[in-house]
């Protein structure tokens, strides 16, 4: 399937429509990608009118490509750094970067593996998502430093956004015994990642409120809205006891919160080019 | 039948495999609609048997008082950590993250209370929230029996949730471990980094709990009760599957 094609189908909720239908949005969507891409709009602003859909529940195939999607994405962000050179002076950074890059590579095999003919094709990214990042150091004009806190600068946004997207989809997986635990299994490894490269940065390896975090560019803050909740099953989590497990900070900390599959979609869409 | 199995409590040797054990029915629960909708009805709640060992039950319920003993466990560890000054020659990076540990997994706990006392309506169906712990094998004095200790219990919590997630049936409990369990693992990478420190950089996710497929460990609670049981004092049982 055309990645297009399957962002349409995620992003919309015309699944249940004619064909015909579905691919009058085709162009649509496709030129809201490219825009996105070019003018680098904030994370999440690129989103297209339609309201928030909800993937169907058991509707394995739309659930794992979007994983898919997103592992394709990291799996080739963290070979291209790695092949870059920006990491040679650092070989902290080097091993985790191997680390990770080895884990998305995985993924994106298992949930091939798991997809078969449904699996989308990999896209085609750009991850100066227009030319406002040059992580990898291809311009002459980049300097490694800056290039090295670009690459961990998106690094972070895409385990923290992986994390998020992962959990958004679980509930849909109820039912579907191996296929649910596989992407819970996947979830608890992105979300290590996203630990591990937080700490490479000089954060803590938890999330604050909805805080993206020192040095983070405000175009990286949809991976972090929403993440300020603190009713967690209509219970007040500041209101559980006092003292300081129960401070804002301690009780946003606690508790990652779940993306919808569109928020998802719309952030690995900056760094789809086709 | 479902087959039950023991947990290893000390000197305490109780349930091994017990056919005959309790069934109780009418149990089914309704949801208070203080916290989430609803439970499945074909929930078994907990249940203290006759010989005072309490069935965590099975379900959405067995997985609430389940997880509970594991919060319950966590937060009186890095309460101790925490209440005992910690270990002498803990940096001040170190100190700030189990602080934060401290702090999450009680407030889990917490959580865990509320949530339980709000969807279980029958008291006699809640696993207690006084739950003893022996942490005699642990050396609060020492940093790598502490920080030892805490990796084992962060790798075994993601392990746990992720095992157990099978077990749910309702979406929004479903959602709530995943909100946990996500941070369980930012915690076991924290602490696997520390401890590795320059020696193995890959450690936050060594190859020793994420697999070649790059996932992580999901463990059955049998599994689980290896691994953390020698810590419980207060005898429970559960089903395993936990279905």
């Amino acid at each position: 399937m055309n990645i297009i094609k399957f962002l349409d189908e995620f992003t919309t909720e015309r699944l249940q429509e004619p064909v015909s239908s579905r691919r009058a949005m085709l162009g649509q969507l496709g030129s809201i990608t490219k825009k996105a891409a070019m003018v680098a709009v904030p994370f999440g602003l690129a989103a297209t009118s339609t309201k928030v859909h909800a993937q169907e529940s058991g509707d394995v195939p739309a659930i794992f490509n979007l994983a898919l999607t997103l592992e394709y994405l990291e799996a080739e962000f963290y070979m291209k750094a790695l092949d870059s050179g920006v990491l040679s002076n650092n070989a902290r950074a080097r091993a985790i970067y191997e680390q990770i890059s080895q884990h998305e590579d995985a993924h994106v095999e298992f949930l091939k593996a798991a997809l078969g003919s449904a699996a989308v094709d990999k896209p085609t990214f750009d991850f100066t998502a227009g030319g406002n990042f040059d992580p990898f150091m291809e311009s002459a004009g980049t300097s490694m430093d800056t290039a090295y806190t670009q690459l961990l600068i998106l690094a972070q946004a895409f385990e923290d956004t992986g994390v998020r997207a992962y959990k958004g989809q679980a509930a849909n997986l109820i039912g579907q015994g191996g296929l649910l635990t596989a992407a819970l299994q996947i979830h608890s490894v992105e979300a290590r990642h996203a630990s591990e490269i937080r700490r490479l940065r000089g954060l803590e390896g938890w999330i604050t409120g909805d805080t993206r975090g020192a040095g983070m560019p405000e175009v990286t803050q949809a991976v972090y809205n929403g993440e300020d909740n603190i009713s967690q099953g209509g219970v007040d989590v500041t209101s559980l006891g006092s003292g300081s497990p129960f401070s804002f900070e301690s009780a946003t900390q606690a508790y990652d919160e779940p993306m919808t599959g569109e928020t998802a979609t719309t952030i690995a869409s900056l760094f789809i080019q086709s | 039948m479902k087959k039950k199995k023991a947990i290893e409590v000390k000197t305490q040797t109780v349930g091994r495999n017990r056919r005959n054990f309790l069934k109780v029915s009418g149990l089914a629960l309704a949801g208070s609609g203080l916290l989430l909708a609803s439970c499945d009805n074909d929930d078994d709640g907990g249940y203290m048997m006759p010989d005072g060992t309490f069935d965590l039950g099975s379900g959405d319920v067995g997985v609430l008082n389940y997880a509970y003993a594991l919060e319950q466990l966590e937060a009186a560890f890095y309460t101790n950590v925490v209440n005992g000054s910690f270990y002498a020659s803990a940096s001040s990076e170190e100190k700030a993250i189990l602080e934060a540990l401290y702090n999450h997994e009680v407030n889990h706990r917490e959580w865990f209370k509320a949530a339980i006392g709000a969807n279980v309506p029958n008291e006699s169906m809640r696993l207690t929230s006084d739950l003893e712990f022996d942490f005699s094998s642990v050396d609060f004095s020492s940093r790598d029996s502490v920080l030892g200790t805490a990796q084992v219990l962060e790798d075994t919590g993601v392990s746990a949730y992720n095992g157990a997630g099978i077990y749910i049936q309702t979406p929004l409990y479903l959602t709530l471990a995943g909100k946990i369990v996500s941070v369980e693992a930012r915690h076991a990478a924290a602490i696997r980094s520390i401890i590795a420190g320059e020696a193995d950089y890959k450690a936050f996710a060594g190859d020793d709990v994420v697999d070649s497929n790059g996932l992580d460990l999901a463990r059955t609670p049998a599994e689980v009760i290896d691994l953390a049981g020698g810590f419980f004092v207060t005898p429970f049982t559960y089903k395993s599957p936990m279905a």
